[in-house]
């Protein structure tokens, strides 16, 4: 540790300003302060700060996605063994797991953090946190089989269009890591779905049992009642076929708590989607006329990238409404439009990327009218008193 | 008993260092100064000159916008020198002691038969003026104006400051005196309370309007509880004074002589013995520091750790404080410190997991603990401040320099103090306080004080 704080104070007057390698200043910085919390203190202003900062923001939003992620590499591997029709002990389902989800997660790390570097090095700035979750999120959104090369690409859309145009961190309108996603669904739809791409070997042409089919719960539901196929307990605990961190609604509902006791993410959005979902599934189970809009409402909560979406997706405080009473009417809608979606254009059976995509855009909308009834609640207190 | 108003937005800081209820043993320094940085706006012209003879109530400098503002001397001896910064703008006016506490004698009067102009007019002559402030802004109050009403706050909530009643108890009839000038000059006049308080200091006084408050800081600030009460609107203004100066009044009105000893806490983690003393306004604290403190890196602050400013150790109390706080500085790097599980960290946040030990109280340095970025976090300053405002709007309209959205956003609700807590809990390490006066700078100087 002192080795390393030699090293760090040794190089540093070569990248300060006016050093030989001033242009490397951001890249210095990021390691350093990787390694090292900063030692500047506090002027002018408070003398004592809370001692929560961007790193730990963003590293517990990736703690909360390790259950996700664990989940989602067993279950790679347990589809993939239950498509073939073969039994395999638990390593070799985490195992399997392993080999196809890593390359997909050293990919997007890779692709984004390269690309925030050089973006932060290009203005000058700190290489920003964000993208530590974003390049997690991306890998969990996806479906298992996706070509590598679509994974770097999508990632670079995402972070160039998505955030850097916009400024970086703090300034995009749209979650990038969802942004990726929809960047592939449209350029790349047959990757993205169908049949064949949520179990891993599938696209490969590897053989399938007798009678299996690889859609997801959503997928069948547009055909036929799917309460048999997918139980609605098998949905919940995510041994279902799906993107790779979506399935399993008890690992999501485990980093919901970790986000919402640590006081990270917004309780109030998580909890206005499930109850706008809710409500609207409950309102087509009333109208029932199709075998979609007969999914238990329930059992729609636990299908797709509903709950995955609610809890990391909808919760990203840049893109998501900032204020505390927008944030239920931002969430409330997400629910309503992510289950009309899925039930009323079966061709976009994602219907929570979308609905997120979409509120992420009208966000801005709902802020501006929370703050004009504050600034509307202040002018006639004014006018009233005189 | 009037209604308890419930405040529950905010924080308290748990800081370690909390000073004891005893009065601790100490002398007056040799120098004093008084900062004409202390008084925002103020362009300071002398009137002494360096190696003048002065007593305590000597007119020091006055303001070059409003000449009636006067500025005195809070001792007696000679001016020793007038330190300037940039542009030679005055920093202090440091004065030598001789021992002698000669005063300016004022004059007493039998408030009762006072008019207002009369009570201004001393209040202007003896230097007592400046301790009256105008919301919005923050500023010392123009005499000219009639304000809407006076709030005072009787309690402070900020980290380890000093407990009023303690203070004020034997202090009673300064206090009344104090009040009944202030009525003078406003009838409305109204004070803030602790629900807890018991103090005799508000028995018996005639004509003022008494609130209860209890919750977390900042419900001891007045900026909260005039919000609470009747916010301040558009061209309305408000004077607001803190309970020391007005006994500090009240004893010029009975006595004659400009007071300018002060009940004052030393706190902070820092400090091996916390409690309180006599002191003086615009002392060095150097005495009251003497074998008092640690060995370490230390940050002396005339103030609260919230809103306080950074004095050296020989440096002096500013005109306004009533308390001094000693912490670590905190200049050191800390190897990994965003990832560990962070016991015995402070976070409003349960990110640390400090909320698994039992500690009750924090040592705090000054560290930053990261470095500024972009806002990203939301709705962290909405749970710090008990007003109707969308803080994260306003800071927003402040930075893009948008007048009109600050007006309708609240910017006259607030002033620094108010947004203190909204900087410590924010993860982006904005210096909002800093902020929100080039706000109000802008608001001055484009629509007047």
């Amino acid at each position: 540790m002192k080795v390393l704080r030699k090293l760090f104070d040794n190089i540093k007057p070569h990248v300060e300003k006016g050093g030989r390698f001033e242009m490397f200043h951001s890249t210095f910085d990021a390691f350093e302060t990787l390694f090292f919390v900063p030692d500047k203190t506090n002027k002018n202003g408070v003398h004592v700060r809370d001692v929560i900062d961007m790193k730990r923001t963003m590293i517990i939003v990736v703690m909360a996605l390790v259950p996700a992620l664990l989940f989602g590499i067993w279950n790679t591997g347990y589809q993939h063994f239950m498509a073939m029709g073969q039994s395999a002990p638990f390593m070799d389902m985490v195992l399997h797991g392993l080999f196809k989800i890593l390359p997909i997660i050293v990919v997007s790390y890779g692709t984004g953090l390269a690309i925030e570097f050089a973006f932060a090095q290009m203005r000058g700035h700190e290489v920003n946190e964000g993208f530590l979750v974003s390049g997690m999120l991306i890998p969990l959104i996806l479906p298992v089989d996706i070509p590598l090369w679509m994974v770097a690409v999508a990632t670079a859309f995402a972070v160039v269009i998505g955030k850097e145009v916009f400024g970086g961190t703090g300034m995009n309108i749209w979650n990038p890591a969802l942004l990726a996603r929809a960047f592939l669904f449209f350029a790349y739809p047959a990757q993205m779905s169908g049949d064949k791409v949520w179990i891993s070997g599938l696209t490969a042409g590897e053989g399938i049992a007798d009678g299996f089919s690889g859609a997801t719960a959503l997928g069948a539901a547009v055909e036929s009642d799917i309460s048999s196929k997918f139980p609605l307990w098998d949905s919940f605990i995510g041994i279902i076929p799906g993107s790779i961190g979506e399935t399993s609604t008890l690992a999501i509902l485990i980093g919901a708590a970790i986000l919402i006791y640590t006081g990270i993410a917004s309780w109030k959005i998580m909890v206005s989607v499930f109850a706008g979902g809710y409500l609207m599934a409950l309102l087509f189970n009333l109208i029932g006329v199709n075998t979609l809009m007969q999914v238990d409402a329930i059992h729609h909560l636990c299908l797709g990238g509903f709950a995955f979406g609610a809890v990391f997706m909808a919760t990203d405080p840049v893109s998501g409404s900032r204020t505390e009473a927008g944030k239920w009417l931002y969430g409330f809608l997400i629910g309503v439009f992510a289950i009309l979606i899925r039930v009323f254009n079966p061709a976009y059976p994602e219907g929570m990327m979308l609905a997120i995509l979409l509120m992420n855009t009208f966000a801005p909308l709902i802020d501006y009218f929370v703050v004009n009834a504050n600034i509307k609640r202040r002018l006639k207190r004014s006018i009233v008193k005189a | 008993m009037s209604e308890v108003i419930k405040i529950k937005k905010g924080l308290d800081i748990p800081l370690s260092g909390k000073a004891e209820k005893v009065f601790g043993q100490t002398q007056l320094p040799g120098l004093f100064a008084v900062k004409p940085t202390d008084f925002h706006g103020v362009v300071p012209k002398m009137v002494v000159k360096e190696g003048d003879p002065v007593k305590i109530g000597t007119v020091l400098f006055f303001d070059k916008y409003h000449p009636e503002v006067k500025f005195v001397s809070p001792v007696s001896g000679t001016l020793k020198s007038v330190n300037r910064g940039e542009r030679r703008r005055i920093l202090e006016v440091i004065l030598e002691s001789d021992g002698k506490d000669e005063f300016v004698d004022f004059g007493t009067a039998d408030i009762g038969n006072l008019s207002s102009e009369a009570v201004i007019a001393k209040l202007l002559e003896a230097g007592a003026w400046p301790y009256i402030r105008q919301r919005p802004y923050n500023v010392i109050a123009n005499p000219a104006e009639k304000p809407r009403s006076i709030f005072i706050s009787g309690f402070d909530t900020a980290p380890l400051a000093a407990d009023m009643d303690f203070v004020l108890s034997g202090q009673e009839a300064a206090f009344k005196a104090g009040i009944d000038v202030l009525k003078k000059l406003c009838s409305d006049v109204h004070i803030g309370l602790s629900s807890e308080s018991a103090s005799k200091v508000y028995q018996n006084l005639n004509g003022v309007q008494i609130h209860r408050f209890s919750g977390p800081h900042p419900a001891g600030n007045v900026g909260v509880q005039i919000s609470q009460i009747a916010p301040i609107n558009k061209g309305e203004k408000v004077w607001v004074i803190q309970p020391q100066e007005i006994v500090s009044i009240g004893l010029l009105f009975t006595n004659g002589k400009h007071d300018f000893s002060r009940s004052i806490v030393l706190a902070g983690s820092e400090v091996l013995r916390p409690a309180y003393f006599r002191y003086r306004l615009g002392a060095s604290v150097s005495e009251l520091l003497r074998n008092n403190i640690t060995d370490e890196t230390l940050r002396i602050i005339s103030g609260n750790v919230l809103t306080g400013e950074q004095i050296e150790p020989d440096g002096y109390l500013s005109f306004y404080h009533a308390q001094v706080t000693v912490i670590p500085e905190g200049n050191y790097h800390e190897f990994l410190g965003w990832a560990l599980p962070g016991f015995g960290k402070f976070s409003m946040s349960r990110s640390y997991f400090s909320w698994l030990c039992s500690n009750k109280e924090y040592k705090m340095d000054a560290n930053m603990h990261g470095g500024h970025r972009a806002i990203v976090v939301s709705g962290q300053y909405d749970k710090v401040l008990p007003m109707d405002i969308l803080p994260e709007h306003l800071f927003k309209a402040i930075i893009t320099e948008d007048i009109d959205k600050m007006e309708q956003l609240g910017i006259y609700e607030v002033v620094e103090e108010d947004v203190a807590l909204c900087e410590f809990v924010c993860t982006s390490k904005m210096e909002l306080q800093a902020l929100l006066r080039s706000g109000i700078e802008l608001m001055i100087k484009e629509l007047g004080a």
